[in-house]
């Protein structure tokens, strides 16, 4: 039996979809956050060099992470609408955007909270920190410009070619630690094995998985929000039960 | 058509921009006196200390010519917008990212070269050694081109919206700082006896993927904006 993958990439489909996985995803985020904080918190062990302090890391590294990766999954959906012209790809690049940048800020926040004690100050201009920077002004800037064009199709497709522009900047702020000697640290999770206690890397992991898990879950809410708003004059839309009674 | 007639495209629109400036060139000298205005502040705002007035010098300048080529870049396709000529462009069988890049060639030499030229007698200002300055120049020429090319992504892609200049600022300054960065770079190392030579390819390197991508992308941003 063929599967009709295109199915769910029209509105009217995906619409009800998404509304019966946001349970799952958001349910699953909840545990998941739980047990990675806990795992965190309670038993990974102390880390020799820098204390409780190293403790940040659990929220530090997954939300830079997401915030790289959101960027990466909002430039392909945005070049995916920008190629076939599909309205949900669109959508979904324009429900990813803030949830990215909320990563970004949470990246950069817990980066200086962790600095404090470690480096003795809150921010330096190292390459790193500077090009997570250039990733938030870039998601405020595709936020920016598709909130300033009225008419829905242009302002998706404006976006998204400054989406694609900016995802040039997500490779030199991955490999930026290897190509200039920073301050930043190198990464800790290699493909090579780590050199992490097997704690840290259980609640590394799961906090990761947790924060994915929650990023699916607010962007498919967030998307049923836009295709309630761009769709609100079809009668499809007003047939649904929510928006009937 | 002729087999030069690429050629002869870009550059009959260079020619035709270059006499629509001059014909209006207080347009030119506002960004020209922007640029000097911005930099001389910076000793009022700072103190006329020598010695941090050296050090500053390369990152005051670049940053005002960021800013002052930020300015111009509204202009770049909104008069040809508003009268209809863009239309015409985009209906023309020749390329439209041939026309597009004339149009960044014009405006690197109507906003950016009059900085570059300008450039030395402020960092005299700002006693900068005659070594610094050469690479400072070097680095405007290498740079400010790529500032008009990716500042032409943004122009095309905000043509015609309300609040146009704050929002083209936001969506191009963010692209623009890997150009700030070696350009400066390249300053500070000749300052403290280090080789250019880096930076100074880099820079090189950047001009040669805006050169190849930048019009494509620009024409693109266009066609989405004149739908």
């Amino acid at each position: 039996m063929a599967i009709n993958w295109f199915k769910y990439s029209a509105p009217t489909t995906f619409y009800g979809l998404a509304g019966k996985m946001i349970p799952w995803f958001a349910f699953s985020a909840a545990i998941l956050f739980a047990v990675g904080l806990y795992i965190g918190f309670f038993i990974a062990p102390m880390d020799a060099q820098q204390g409780e302090f190293y403790r940040i890391i659990f929220i530090h590294v997954p939300a830079s992470m997401m915030s790289m990766f959101l960027y990466m999954v909002m430039a392909g959906y945005a070049a995916l609408g920008l190629i076939f012209n599909t309205r949900l790809s669109a959508m979904m690049a324009s429900a990813i955007a803030p949830t990215g940048a909320l990563f970004t800020v949470v990246s950069l926040w817990t980066g200086a909270l962790w600095g404090k004690p470690m480096w003795g100050t809150w921010w330096m201009w190292d390459a790193r920190m500077t090009s997570e920077l250039i990733l938030l002004f870039l998601y405020l800037g595709f936020i920016a410009l598709h909130a300033s064009i009225d008419e829905p199709r242009r302002a998706d497709r404006a976006a998204a070619l400054l989406a694609i522009v900016g995802s040039v900047n997500v490779p030199i702020i991955y490999f930026s630690v290897k190509w200039w000697n920073t301050l930043h640290q190198g990464a800790t999770i290699k493909f090579s094995g780590t050199s992490m206690h097997i704690a840290m890397q259980q609640a590394m992991f799961t906090m990761l998985a947790a924060c994915w898990l929650y990023a699916i879950a607010v962007a498919l809410a967030r998307v049923r929000s836009i295709i309630l708003e761009r769709e609100r004059n079809t009668v499809w839309i007003a047939e649904l039960p929510e928006v009937k009674q | 058509m002729k087999k030069s007639s690429m050629l002869d495209l870009l550059v009959l629109v260079i020619r035709r921009d270059l006499v629509l400036a001059m014909r209006r060139r207080a347009d030119v000298l506002t960004t020209l006196v922007f640029f000097v205005m911005v930099v001389s502040l910076f000793p009022l705002g700072v103190g006329p200390e020598l010695s941090m007035l050296r050090k500053m010098a390369p990152g005051v300048l670049w940053v005002a010519a960021l800013l002052a080529s930020m300015l111009s870049l509204g202009r770049l396709f909104s008069a040809d917008y508003l009268d209809g000529t863009l239309e015409q462009m985009m209906l023309a069988p020749q390329s439209l990212s041939m026309l597009v890049l004339g149009k960044m060639a014009a405006h690197w030499m109507v906003s950016g070269l009059p900085l570059v030229l300008m450039a030395p007698v402020l960092g005299l200002q700002f006693d900068m050694s005659v070594q610094a300055l050469g690479v400072l120049i070097v680095g405007l020429l290498l740079g400010t081109p790529i500032l008009s090319m990716i500042g032409a992504i943004g122009a095309a892609l905000t043509l015609g919206l309300r609040g146009g200049g704050v929002l083209l600022s936001l969506l191009v300054l963010p692209l623009c700082i890997p150009v700030l960065i070696f350009g400066t770079g390249a300053v500070e190392a000749i300052s403290s006896g280090l080789s250019v030579v880096s930076h100074l390819s880099l820079l090189g390197a950047l001009l040669v993927l805006s050169f190849v991508f930048t019009p494509w992308v620009t024409a693109q941003a266009l066609r989405i904006s004149m739908e």
